[in-house]
């Protein structure tokens, strides 16, 4: 597991999940000495909260694509459900 | 009927044509001839519809297509002029059954005819299934659908380019299972889906979005989902076309392809990075369940949590099996109890027979007390103090010598005093300084003497010295009246 990038909004969900989840084995492994155990711990805890701060922006949004004459998009304008 | 064998009325025929009397049947010059056919052939075939397998197909320098349609008796040359050529909407290959409509046509030059092809379209399903079988082998061998190619999706798209057609079931079913999952970014892209024309607006929107900025309202999406519902083979011919399976393979994007139901397959399928059996299994790969992830992240972090805790847990569990080893209070205390007990018996009867032992000595002492024997030692000490007493003489004899000392000193001291004489007609001469003459000459040199008495100083001039000035008479000491006692001390 590489703890050398502490820089958590570097990280992809995925990627921050999986260290958690590496994270919490090895806390549940149990052969980690009691005071790295509070770092990783507390490490945990960042990436479990940079976990939840992806899904807390999870926000839909609906929007199509309007083209020129000449097929080239130019902006976007609210997806109706008229179609 | 044989092509060979003459018609009967012409059994009569002679070496020389003549022209009968009768016979009104005009000889014609081969290009009248081929001039009539051509006429009747293009009035009679000016529009048809022909059913052959491809042959022969090839496609000229000038853009016209050459081919021959045939069955398994016939043939025809067949030429499709560059104009129409644009318009297929498929790429004619060999053994292709086609349905061309067009007309016939002459070429008396060669004896020829053929068919001028304006549109040319597949017989049927089986030769649409033997097209993409052919265009499918095509593009396999140049690699568009290696397993290599392919890409992985990702976990989240921050947005999702979905080109498919704005009415319809499909993008309502997309969305509305996105919206179930995971609440996205979509950007819809418009486009027909069927019809002609549909292929290339499906290819320009999977290249468009991939040239989209990487920011702002038109930002460029990170998955795309190309989509279509059901339909026949034909309806979704336009997902086998080749200018969408190569924009779709060319994709810079990860995309999903949803064309169909399950069982249709189009080239675009393969070509995607991942293919959906329908518009909702795209929206299904698209994005995570965020309640399940949502669920999963509280889980791990309710594990780690308990992980943390578990220290204190152990030592919880660690204590309450120690305290259950714990031996019974009171039995622990029991032999305690008891040496207590044992002890204060002891105390109370060690101490009454203490006291009993100790009365016991005091009675027999005090049979050893008795007031004579104290008396006696009493009076013997007081007889000792008695020895022992001090005389006031031993001080007051002292005292008495010294007095009786100092009279006799105090009277031998008064008889010292040199005025004592004085009181006996004794006087002290002096001079006019005050100075004590004790000669005559001394005296008959001082013009004046002062002579003192007992009670005071008298002045004279000694007879035959010089003249003697007159002087006042001294007035005597007012404090010579006991000069004894005075100057003694004085």
């Amino acid at each position: 597991m590489d703890e050398a990038a502490p820089n958590l909004t570097e990280l992809t969900f995925e990627d921050a999940l999986r260290q958690l989840e590496a994270v919490v084995k090895q806390l549940e492994s149990g052969d980690v000495p009691l005071d790295e155990s509070i770092d990783l711990y507390e490490r945990g805890e960042a990436l479990r909260k940079h976990c939840q701060a992806r899904l807390d922006a999870a926000q839909a949004r609906i929007q199509k694509i309007v083209t020129d004459a000449s097929g080239k998009p130019v902006r976007t304008e609210e997806f109706g459900s008229d179609g | 009927m044989p092509p060979n064998s003459p018609p009967d009325d012409y059994d009569n025929a002679g070496l020389v044509a003549r022209e009968g009397p009768h016979d009104n049947a005009q000889a014609y010059s081969v290009s009248e001839i081929s001039a009539v056919l051509k006429r009747t052939v293009e009035d009679r075939f000016g529009h048809v519809r022909l059913r052959g397998e491809l042959s022969g197909v090839k496609r000229a320098a000038s853009g016209h297509l050459y081919c021959a349609l045939k069955d398994d008796k016939a043939v025809i040359d067949g030429v499709m002029w560059r104009g129409s050529t644009a318009r297929l909407p498929f790429r004619p290959e060999d053994g292709l059954e086609v349905v061309a409509t067009g007309k016939l046509t002459t070429y008396p030059g060669r004896s020829k005819y053929q068919i001028v092809i304006d549109t040319m379209e597949l017989a049927g399903e089986g030769a649409l299934l033997a097209l993409l079988e052919k265009t499918k082998a095509r593009l396999e061998a140049e690699g568009l659908f290696a397993a290599s190619r392919k890409r992985p999706l990702p976990f989240i798209p921050r947005r999702i380019g979905v080109v498919t057609s704005p009415t319809g079931a499909v993008i309502r079913d997309i969305l509305h299972r996105l919206a179930d999952r995971f609440p996205s970014d979509v950007l819809v892209w418009p486009v027909m889906v069927q019809g002609k024309g549909a292929a290339e607006q499906v290819a320009a929107a999977v290249r468009g979005f991939a040239e989209l900025p990487e920011h702002g309202d038109l930002a460029r999406p990170d998955l795309l989902i190309v989509a279509r519902g059901g339909g026949s083979i034909e309806d979704l011919w336009s997902f086998n076309e080749e200018i969408v399976v190569r924009a779709v393979a060319e994709s810079p994007i990860p995309t999903i392809c949803a064309v169909g139901h399950e069982t249709d397959t189009t080239l675009a399928d393969f070509a995607a990075d991942r293919r959906a059996p329908t518009p909702t299994a795209a929206a299904e790969m698209a994005v995570p369940v965020l309640a399940d992830l949502a669920g999963f992240i509280g889980d791990l972090a309710h594990r780690q949590r308990r992980c943390a805790m578990r220290p204190v847990t152990l030592g919880r569990e660690r204590l309450a099996a120690r305290a259950e080893r714990l031996p019974d209070l009171k039995t622990l205390l029991q032999p305690q109890a008891q040496k207590l007990d044992d002890l204060a018996e002891r105390l109370r009867r060690g101490l009454k027979d203490r006291a009993a032992h100790a009365r016991e000595r005091l009675q027999s002492d005090s049979a050893r007390l008795s007031v004579p024997l104290l008396r006696q030692r009493f009076l013997a000490k007081r007889d000792r103090l008695a020895a022992a007493r001090l005389a006031p003489a031993l001080l007051t004899k002292r005292a008495l010598e010294d007095a009786r000392n100092l009279d006799a000193q105090t009277r031998i001291f008064r008889s010292l005093d040199p005025k004592a004489p004085l009181k006996r007609g004794f006087v002290l001469v002096r001079g006019q300084e005050g100075a004590l003459l004790t000669d005559q000459r001394s005296a008959m040199r001082a013009a004046r003497l002062r002579i003192e008495f007992k009670d005071g100083e008298v002045e004279a001039v000694p007879a035959g010295g010089a003249t003697p000035k007159p002087l006042r008479p001294r007035k005597a000491p007012l404090k010579s009246d006991k000069p004894g006692q005075q100057d003694l001390f004085g």
